[in-house]
């Protein structure tokens, strides 16, 4: 039946239900065959195995049967009871039968050729009698304790591994890690249709869980090595190094939360699912920047998870109100959430896959790191760019926009961000300590910012008592004047626009008396000009009646003097 | 002193010996079918039991095959095993008992009491 499954078009697999895993194996282990789960001591060997019965139990309605060789079955039912696993339920309902099988070299006597049919009568059995599709073997090599021909324990295991796969059932094999060799007993040898390798490893006093299948005969698998976790819900693998730059782009525009930052981004402020990066020195204003953000996000409905490294949720919650912003309402109503921890606490991965696990279950459209450069501490500069690079695409591939604090050290280039992450930020805004005449101020400016065209100039940041304020700065001799040089230079801006309008008006007053000046002159020169034109009418007026007198009157004489009439009217 | 104690141990010893040898043994041979090895193995105990502890011992014979659950009972991983119940402590003996020395010194049957 199993060889049935070996054809061209692949082989059938099963899932294991184990969050993650049947991701990175594209499905699952190998149906009817068994899989090889390698480990060192407490790296999860068997809760891999016991989580691959119970979930196929529950979830895919396949009874399974475990095979102890080490613990016993109640101490079997008490570990996995922490992960809510109740395997004593499952028992009773026949769909999982857990079956401890005891080896105890001392009272073995070997005494010539024998076979493990026992032990294949008695899985038989169990399988049978509860019709079951997954077996657990954990741990095989408790039979090379107990026995020490070793030449017949091979061939009888590679018996044991046929006959598995004869009966159908996908297997897990559990087996200790080997030194020098990949398993203590080499049963790699025997089980080599999947190898998975779990690994529990320290790196600077902090350990991380990893799993990687080495090995998985005619399938692709993901060959790299994967963080887990051990958590409530039993195992969780995040396959985050499956990512690719293939994240859409989106055109929406998203607000910072200061208006004239968002101006100075393009007019409309980032692209969503864009990265935003904000350098600085201590106490420059970051965290201040980060919550203008957050509060924003939450301000148009949208949720935001807000890890921080430095600070607690209520400091960070006291501390923004006194520069205006109120997050609590955001917090109280679940738009905002928190992640307060120290770095340490864990290590990179584990804080990756923390994240990981935080992001999907939450699932917020904004999130704000502050700030990515306390990484470093657990951590080699290639790692964390390593990390966040992963983080990036994750947000990216679910467009959620990031905002990043970088804290610049005293001394440092302030263009060099810490981890050498620039490459990886599409917004990167700089905060600068100006120091001018006894007096700090700061100056934040735009070193970058993908696919906009953004404002080169650069902007006094002002920590108000209603949040941040980005300001015009004054050029003068010795570069941008901010704070009170700033504050004297309008004051004295101010004063000289006065004296100029004051002048204009003096100007605009003198004018007008002259005018009126004028005006006057003109009237009188009017009046003038009517007089002499009447006193000219009348002396017209007189020249026409005296004339006309003077005709009468010559008239009047010629008439008298007939005789000379002619001669006076020719001289005259 | 030390010297009467360690005749002392030995004597014991001795006499618990002989005890043993006195004693009834209870065994079981869990086999697989018919296959050359189980009977094998039958024989082997056959004749070994009638050589050291004739008289006084049980012989059972369990197939695996037809009562499964037996197997389960008695942790019967490999096939055949002989069982010592009796005298404590339990034995397993594994393999077809050709090794007759080991036998016996799974059986605390050991040679040097067999000279003696």
């Amino acid at each position: 039946m199993t060889e049935t499954h070996i054809t061209q078009t692949g082989i059938v697999k099963v899932p294991t239900g184990i969050e993650g895993f049947d991701e990175i194996t594209g499905g699952g282990l190998p149906q009817g065959r068994p899989a090889l789960v390698v480990g060192g001591a407490g790296s999860g060997k068997t809760l891999f195995a016991m989580e691959f019965l119970v979930r196929g139990a529950l979830a895919y309605n396949e009874p399974g049967v475990f095979v102890a060789f080490e613990e016993t079955t109640e101490e079997l039912a008490q570990n996995v009871a922490s992960l809510n696993f109740d395997l004593k339920g499952l028992d009773a309902e026949g769909r999982i039968i857990i079956d401890h099988l005891r080896i105890e070299r001392s009272e073995i006597e070997e005494t010539g050729e024998y076979d493990l049919e026992g032990l294949f009568i008695r899985i038989g059995l169990a399988i049978d009698s509860i019709g079951a599709k997954r077996v657990v073997l954990d741990t095989i090599e408790a039979l090379f304790s107990g026995l020490s021909n070793e030449m017949i324990l091979r061939s009888e295991l590679r018996r044991l591994f046929r006959w598995l796969k004869d009966k159908g059932v996908t297997a897990i094999i559990t087996a200790e890690q080997g030194n020098g060799k990949f398993t203590r007993h080499g049963l790699e040898e025997y089980v080599s249709d999947a190898v998975i390798f779990l690994d529990h490893r320290i790196e600077n006093q902090l350990s991380t869980r990893r799993v990687r299948v080495v090995k998985y005969r005619g399938s692709t698998h993901g060959t790299n090595e994967y963080p887990f976790l051990i958590g409530k819900n039993g195992f969780e693998v995040l396959p985050i190094t499956s990512l690719g730059l293939k994240h859409a782009a989106s055109t929406e525009r998203i607000s910072t939360g200061v208006a004239r930052l968002d101006t100075m981004l393009g007019g409309h402020g980032p692209y969503r699912g864009s990265t935003i990066l904000i350098s600085g020195t201590a106490g420059s204003g970051k965290t201040s920047l980060a919550a203008h953000f957050a509060s924003a996000a939450c301000q148009r409905g949208e949720k935001c998870i807000y890890f921080a490294f430095e600070e607690s949720e209520s400091q960070i919650i006291r501390n923004m109100r006194s520069i205006g912003i109120d997050l609590e309402p955001w917090s109280k109503s679940g738009l905002l959430r928190f992640e307060a921890l120290r770095p340490a606490q864990y290590g990179l991965e584990m804080h990756l896959a923390r994240m990981h696990q935080m992001i999907r279950e939450f699932e917020p459209q904004v999130m704000v790191l502050d700030p990515i450069t306390d990484l470093m501490a657990i951590g080699s500069q290639t790692d964390v760019k390593a990390m966040l690079v992963r983080v990036i695409d994750f947000l990216k591939s679910r467009q959620i926009t990031a905002f990043f604090t970088s804290l610049t050290s005293g001394g440092a280039a302030l263009e060099q961000s810490e981890i050498g992450v620039s490459s990886l930020i599409d917004t990167w805004l700089l905060v600068r300590e100006v120091e001018m005449n006894g007096e700090r101020t700061r100056g934040l400016y735009i070193l970058k910012s993908r696919g906009m065209a953004h404002s080169n100039q650069i902007r006094e940041f002002l920590l108000t008592d209603h949040g941040v304020e980005l300001i015009d700065v004054y050029l003068g001799a010795n570069g941008a004047l901010m704070g009170s040089a700033r504050l004297a230079q309008e004051a004295s801006l101010a004063a000289e626009d006065e004296a100029r309008r004051q002048a204009v008006e003096r100007r605009g007053a003198a004018l007008e008396h002259k005018r009126k000046l004028i005006e006057a002159q003109v009237a009188a020169l009017q009046a003038e000009l009517a007089s002499e034109e009447t006193e000219f009418q009348k002396a017209i007026e007189y020249e026409k009646h005296s004339d006309r007198r003077a005709q009468q009157d010559r008239s009047a004489i010629a008439r008298m003097r007939q005789a000379e009439e002619l001669s006076l009217s020719k001289k005259g | 002193m030390p010297k009467t104690v360690k005749k002392t141990t030995t004597e014991e010893f001795e006499e618990a010996l002989r005890q043993t040898r006195q004693e009834n043994y209870v065994l079981r041979l869990y086999v697989t079918g018919l296959t050359p090895r189980s009977s094998r193995a039958i024989e082997n105990i056959r004749t070994i039991c009638e050589e050291h502890l004739k008289g006084r011992y049980e012989l059972e014979i369990i197939d695996i095959y037809q009562h499964p659950n037996l197997a389960q009972g008695e942790q019967i991983i490999a096939a055949p095993t002989l069982i010592k119940k009796l005298p404590l402590p339990l034995r397993r003996l594994v393999g077809d008992l050709s090794n007759e020395e080991r036998v016996l010194l799974g059986l605390d049957l050991r040679p040097k009491a067999k000279t003696q």
